[in-house]
């Protein structure tokens, strides 16, 4: 059974992709093992880890290219077993990491021949739809091996759309992009979300995975999290207040102890102050309060950021932050 | 066996054509190495009495090109497209190992047939307009012509599932056509003694190779999708 509290959005459907004590092993070595999660109709989901930890060969397994070792899961509503491979294969569609593309044959040969290999009745017209989604329309003839990085992984993403798939896996798909290409990348996710397409995301840029997912897991062979990430913030790290003062305060501990909602405070440099509190509606006020009587020279007060990256440092590498991951299951 | 879509199999022929006549490298070796096998045939014809001629089959020799040039293309098939990285995005879409590995061997065919046939075509009206009248008809039978015709497409063919398979298991595009054109020559060698009449050139023996290498092509189609295996392809 998937972790309890894991925030599925709730829909009225069935999961798109719906996952229970996966494994895969190869030989001794485990890429990944005791995986469970759901993915809604329509979400947006990362699929975050190191190199090594398992993320690619999940994606390959979730599209059938390998068969898992253990567990079992649903993939666009179709059980993952041998006999469905085809039926699945033609509800998604797999963007793989490196674009693969026939790089003697133009992008719209390149297309076309995956068109056949789907069988499509329409084959110019979906071509010429899956161009336009990713702005490609008066690069069709071009050669695939006279593009760019950033224009072939566009390539790739328009075979990928040539199905007008029910889900979407797409294995780190900005990687090696530079900044402009990757942004073009955010904007066509951003619109395929918009259309209602389930999008299953690995990446190892965890602005990106911030930015546009609605939930995150982080895997490291096994299922370390899995969450919103503002969810994932208020699970693993205590609320924190920044004080910022223009000069030192001569005695900050009497201004800081036995305040409401303030449990520990400590130097963050000269004039910055990190406070662990429990509830900020309450502690904000009673710091302000208390600095103003003590006639500090407030620049600011601001609830401390916890990025995605500091979750992730958290569970993946517990020695930055002292203390182990939280388990999701 | 699961069902076969010709619709598929359009797309990996059609697909595969295109790639073929755009490779340069792939060109060469099939524009190369007929020559190879023309050359003894043209010399027996100038240079042999007609009585030595009608005591050979060189002719046969020629079988040579559909045994070699087949096996350069196929080579290229599988380990081709692993080293592009296009495998994996073909295996994410419907189509199935037999439909990928029957495209594959009927566009490495096509190309194979036309340069076998084109040579042979060429090297006989060479023969019957420049050699001696008497060389070209103790040369030119017909049963040795019939022969080419039949014996082509179903050496090549075995030659092709040779290719792929070898395909399917090596890591690099040249140590594959090395090996394919090693292993290929065991076909050729055949070839060879029927052409110096070591191995009598009747119908009985044409008939037994003929058997012999449609069962072959069974087995080859196969024994290559049994070496394809696309989860250690991607994996490794």
């Amino acid at each position: 059974m998937p972790p309890e509290n894991d925030g599925v959005p709730k829909r009225c459907c069935s999961p798109a992709v719906s996952v229970d004590g996966l494994g895969k092993r190869f030989g001794d070595r485990t890429a990944f093992e005791d995986v469970s999660f759901e993915v809604a109709p329509g979400e947006v989901f990362g699929f975050l880890g190191p190199n090594g930890a398992g993320k690619t060969t999940m994606v390959r397994t979730l599209g059938t290219l390998l068969a898992p070792t253990a567990g079992s899961a649903t993939v666009a509503g179709l059980a993952l077993e041998p006999d469905n491979g085809v039926r699945i294969r033609r509800r998604i569609a797999i963007m793989p990491e490196s674009p693969g593309l026939y790089t003697r044959l133009s992008v719209a040969e390149n297309l076309a021949y995956f068109a056949g290999l789907y069988e499509m009745s329409d084959p110019a017209g979906r071509i010429g739809k899956a161009l336009a989604a990713v702005s490609l329309t008066d690069r069709a003839n071009d050669l695939c091996g006279a593009l760019s990085k950033g224009l072939r992984q566009r390539v790739s993403l328009a075979r990928a759309l040539l199905t007008e798939p029910q889900v979407l896996f797409l294995d780190e798909p900005t990687a090696g992009l530079d900044p402009v290409a990757a942004h073009d990348v955010h904007g066509l996710l951003d619109r395929l979300r918009d259309r209602g397409v389930t999008v299953f995301l690995t990446t190892h840029r965890l602005e990106e995975a911030e930015r546009l997912c609605d939930r995150v897991a982080i895997l490291n062979t096994t299922l370390r999290v899995i969450g919103r990430p503002d969810e994932l913030r208020d699970r693993l790290f205590a609320k924190t207040l920044l004080v910022t003062t223009r000069h030192r305060l001569d005695q900050p501990d009497l201004v800081f102890t036995g305040l409401p909602g303030v449990q520990t405070w400590r130097n963050e440099g000269p004039n910055h102050y990190l406070l662990t509190v429990t509830d900020l509606t309450l502690a904000a006020p009673a710091v302000t309060r208390a600095l103003v009587a003590a006639e500090a020279d407030v620049l600011s007060i601001s609830e401390a950021p916890h990025t995605l990256e500091d979750i992730y440092l958290h569970l993946i590498d517990p020695t930055t932050t002292g203390t182990d991951g939280e388990e999701a299951r | 066996m699961s069902e076969i879509s010709l619709q598929r199999v359009r797309a990996v022929v059609g697909k595969e054509l295109r790639e073929y006549r755009r490779n340069r490298s792939l060109l060469a070796g099939m524009t190369i190495i007929p020559l190879v096998f023309v050359i003894t045939p043209l010399i027996q014809a100038f240079t042999a009495t007609p009585d030595d001629l009608r005591d050979g089959n060189w002719l046969v020799y020629m079988l040579g090109i559909p045994a070699v040039v087949p096996t350069v293309i196929a080579a290229y098939a599988v380990v081709g497209e692993r080293q592009q990285g296009t495998l994996e995005p073909v295996l994410t879409t419907p189509v199935s190992r037999d439909e990928l590995l029957l495209g594959k061997a009927l566009a490495a065919l096509a190309p194979s047939m036309v340069v076998a046939y084109a040579v042979f075509a060429l090297v006989v009206a060479v023969i019957d307009l420049f050699a001696n009248p008497s060389s070209a008809t103790a040369l030119l039978r017909g049963p040795t012509i019939l022969a080419q015709v039949v014996f082509t497409p179903l050496v090549a063919a075995w030659s092709i599932w040779i290719g792929i398979a070898i395909s399917a298991r090596a890591s690099d595009i040249r140590v594959a056509q090395q090996v394919g054109i090693l292993v290929s020559l065991p076909s050729f060698a055949v070839a060879l003694l029927v052409a110096l009449n070591v191995i009598p050139a009747n119908l009985t023996t044409a008939g037994l190779l003929a058997a012999a290498l449609v069962g072959l092509n069974v087995l080859g189609w196969k024994v290559s999708a049994s070496l394809f295996d696309p989860e250690r392809l991607i994996t490794t």
